[in-house]
């Protein structure tokens, strides 16, 4: 097990499965979420505040940056959300086949986006 | 020989089980509020405010950011443990994480029961 065996991974050459886009993204996403914990803890914290918080934070949302920042959030808590529910019916057995884990992954991608744009219009 | 190591995971199996439930604990609290939310005709100040005015929502509330926390924890603490090596940073980074959470913690009440 511990030969010294020379590694060619080209990895410009190697194609991600889509059911390891799904992972990684599973994976980009969390940490994403992760480091917008505080901003989102304060987001939270001014809404309930007082009115005066609460209209400063609608100011602040209102912004066309922001409002891009908060589509980007939401679609990495819908990613994250849907890839989530995908491996939790594959721990109860729902995804036999790789057929199965290469569909399930086009649905996660497929419903994730459409969720963002639906909810992102609806909040726009 | 026990070989453990101070910044590995040590409880795979229990910290697995964490992983799913408090997965579950969020997909009810979030469905169930943008449901809510999604419903509402119109949604102000005083509506926003009296949904936290319940005792069971702010309970509820609280319940959820708990299980994002751990969740948060696991994950991070997963992804530090596959990409940095070096036992040193992996210790700094690992603090910095759990100390991060529990402020958030301690915020959290804050924000929940201090308004």
């Amino acid at each position: 097990m511990n030969k010294k065996r020379p590694k060619h991974l080209a990895l410009h050459l190697i194609k991600l499965p889509l059911p390891g886009i799904i992972s990684i993204l599973h994976r980009i996403t969390g940490l994403m979420l992760f480091f917008a914990l505080p901003l989102l803890l304060l987001m939270l914290q001014m809404s309930l505040r007082s009115i005066e918080t609460y209209t400063e934070l609608q100011t602040l949302l209102a912004h066309p940056l922001s409002k891009v920042a908060m589509l980007v959030v939401l679609w990495g808590f819908l990613h994250h959300f849907c890839a989530g529910l995908r491996y939790l019916a594959i721990d109860l057995h729902y995804v036999k086949s790789l057929k199965d884990a290469r569909n399930s992954s086009k649905i996660v991608l497929l419903v994730s986006l459409s969720l963002t744009i639906i909810l992102g219009a609806k909040l726009w | 020989m026990v070989n453990r190591i101070v910044v590995g995971a040590h409880y795979g199996l229990r910290d697995w089980l964490i992983q799913r439930v408090s997965a579950l604990v969020m997909v009810i609290y979030s469905v169930s509020l943008a449901g809510y939310l999604l419903l509402q005709n119109h949604l102000d100040y005083d509506v926003w405010t009296g949904l936290f005015a319940n005792l069971a929502m702010r309970t509820f509330s609280l319940l959820f950011l708990l299980a994002l926390f751990y969740h948060a924890w696991i994950g991070i603490r997963d992804i530090v443990m596959d990409y940095v090596k070096p036992a040193s940073m992996r210790l700094v980074i690992h603090t910095l994480v759990v100390l991060a959470l529990i402020v958030y913690t301690i915020w959290s009440v804050q924000i929940l029961w201090g308004m």
